[in-house]
């Protein structure tokens, strides 16, 4: 069974509930066991970086002190995290250990601890795309996903920028989740908004921007043929699955509706827990656009 | 204006970006989801930085605007990060007690970090109350009643904080930088 330390973040039990379950079991079922670093805080997110440069490193900065405390041996180990922005704050945190000496310094001081470098953290996608075989993916496919057309949606922080990503992927034109998706039996489509930004925390206080920017992806992902999107982002799911319908405006007097159908939004960890035949059917009913109808039609719940 | 020549020095340096590399192709702002909200695009910012224009940006809505998605810095033929250099403007704006041209964002960033200030993690409940007594006057709180209520009907949204044991070790990472932001 491999292992890696797992860092989930603060999302995966509140707004982002559908990524933690479906990753639970999706990973359940292909042998990964995942180890919660202890005591863990959160990246930051949105805000750190905003406010205070200190702190927009420090703080994940101590979640990778923490993570050297996980029972793993060798010297090439994975922090596997689910979420993009996590992975991203974590991923700057570590570089800047890595190459700024002063930096290092100062951390290992204020957390009392030594850096040693041996794990890499790195995103669950990519995990599940690079470190398993096509097969050791599909063997545990019983209910194939035939007919469900798809966009893969990236958003920003999964793949960008290339120095905290360390290129797993194209920062451009990514593939990953096509190549899953594909071996679940979906049929991805093509478009040209895979990577294009969400709007992500405006969505609390510019709501308007991120209804822009989301009506631009769902019309968009529409046109191309999809009947549902997939992200691998807890806050790309609150925007892309929240704005569509909720719009930000006064709720009196009725704001109009989108002139499209809303288009249901999954995780990438749940269409596998689909396709896997995991139990799933509560957690669908946490999404705000039901994609139940369309699973339905398709045959696939 | 007199242009302030140290001032591109002093953002270069601080946002570790060679701001005066930029020669005004305009690939970030063409790619920027915000820009169209902005009242300068990424590349004016820029180039209002590299003329010193310091009350011009400390002022703009655009430094609030600014969603840190890297699309300008992946783009970008001289690798300077905009969105680097726009977290450093607002960094400099915060230290000299400008107000925010945005107050809505200014004041959930500062709901969010009083939240991991007292628990650690996020809690949305914690964040979303602190954000809307403070943010009352603006009708960006009540835009968001029905989506906050189909949220916690969901059960998305959890009443009760998880939190980080050792928070003395994570509220010393909120006094590293000699000056916090300021109230407004």
């Amino acid at each position: 069974m491999a292992q890696y330390a797992f860092y989930p973040g603060c999302t995966l039990h509140s707004t982002g509930v559908e990524f933690g379950a479906s990753t639970d079991r999706v990973c359940d079922a292909l042998g990964l066991e995942l180890l919660e670093i202890p005591d863990w805080n959160c990246c930051g997110a949105s805000s750190a970086h905003s406010m205070d440069h200190d702190l927009f490193l420090a703080l994940p900065a101590r979640n990778l002190a923490q993570a050297q405390q996980v029972p793993l041996e060798g010297d090439d180990l994975s922090l596997a995290i689910p979420c993009a922005a996590c992975f991203s704050r974590t991923a700057a945190a570590d570089l800047a250990l890595r190459n700024d000496p002063a930096f290092r310094a100062r951390m290992e001081s204020v957390l009392d601890f030594q850096f040693s470098g041996r794990i890499r953290p790195r995103n669950l996608l990519d995990i599940m795309a690079n470190d398993l075989s096509p097969s050791q993916l599909s063997n545990p496919v019983s209910n194939p996903l035939h007919g469900l057309k798809v966009v893969s949606y990236y958003g920003c922080l999964l793949v960008r920028p290339p120095a905290y990503t360390d290129r797993w992927d194209d920062p451009e034109h990514p593939k990953s989740m096509d190549y899953l998706l594909q071996l679940m039996g979906a049929q991805p489509v093509p478009w040209s908004y895979g990577v294009d930004c969400c709007g992500g925390s405006l969505t609390l206080n510019r709501a308007d921007v991120v209804v822009h920017l989301v009506d631009i992806l769902a019309r968009a992902a529409i046109e191309a043929g999809a009947d549902a999107l997939v992200t691998a982002c807890p806050m790309c799911m609150a925007n892309v699955d929240g704005r569509q319908k909720y719009r930000g405006e006064l709720p009196i007097p009725r704001p109009p509706k989108p002139d499209y159908d809303p288009l249901p939004i999954f995780y990438f960890t749940e269409l596998m827990a689909l396709a896997y035949d995991l139990p799933m059917l509560k957690v669908l009913t946490r999404h705000l656009v039901d994609p139940r109808p369309l699973l339905k039609r398709l045959e696939i719940i | 204006m007199k242009p302030d020549l140290s001032f591109v020095e002093q953002v270069s340096k601080l946002s570790q970006q060679n701001v005066q590399r930029c020669f005004y192709c305009l690939r970030c702002s063409a790619g920027c989801p915000s820009a169209y909200a902005m009242d300068y695009t990424p590349a004016q910012i820029l180039r209002l930085t590299q003329l010193g224009q310091k009350d011009a940006l400390f002022h703009s809505s655009a430094i609030w605007l600014c969603i840190g998605c890297e699309t300008c810095g992946t783009r970008c033929p001289n690798e300077i990060h905009a969105g680097a250099v726009i977290d450093a403007l607002r960094q400099l704006a915060l230290q000299e007690k400008v107000p925010a041209a945005e107050k809505s964002v200014f004041r959930l960033h500062k709901a969010f970090l009083s939240t991991i200030h007292l628990w650690g993690r996020l809690h949305e409940v914690s964040m979303l109350a602190q954000y809307a007594v403070t943010n009352l006057v603006s009708r960006a709180v009540f835009g968001n009643i029905d989506m906050g209520a189909a949220l916690f009907l969901k059960g998305k949204l959890e009443l009760l904080p998880h939190r980080t044991q050792d928070m003395d070790q994570v509220r010393q990472l909120f006094s590293l930088g000699e000056d916090s932001p300021h109230d407004d």
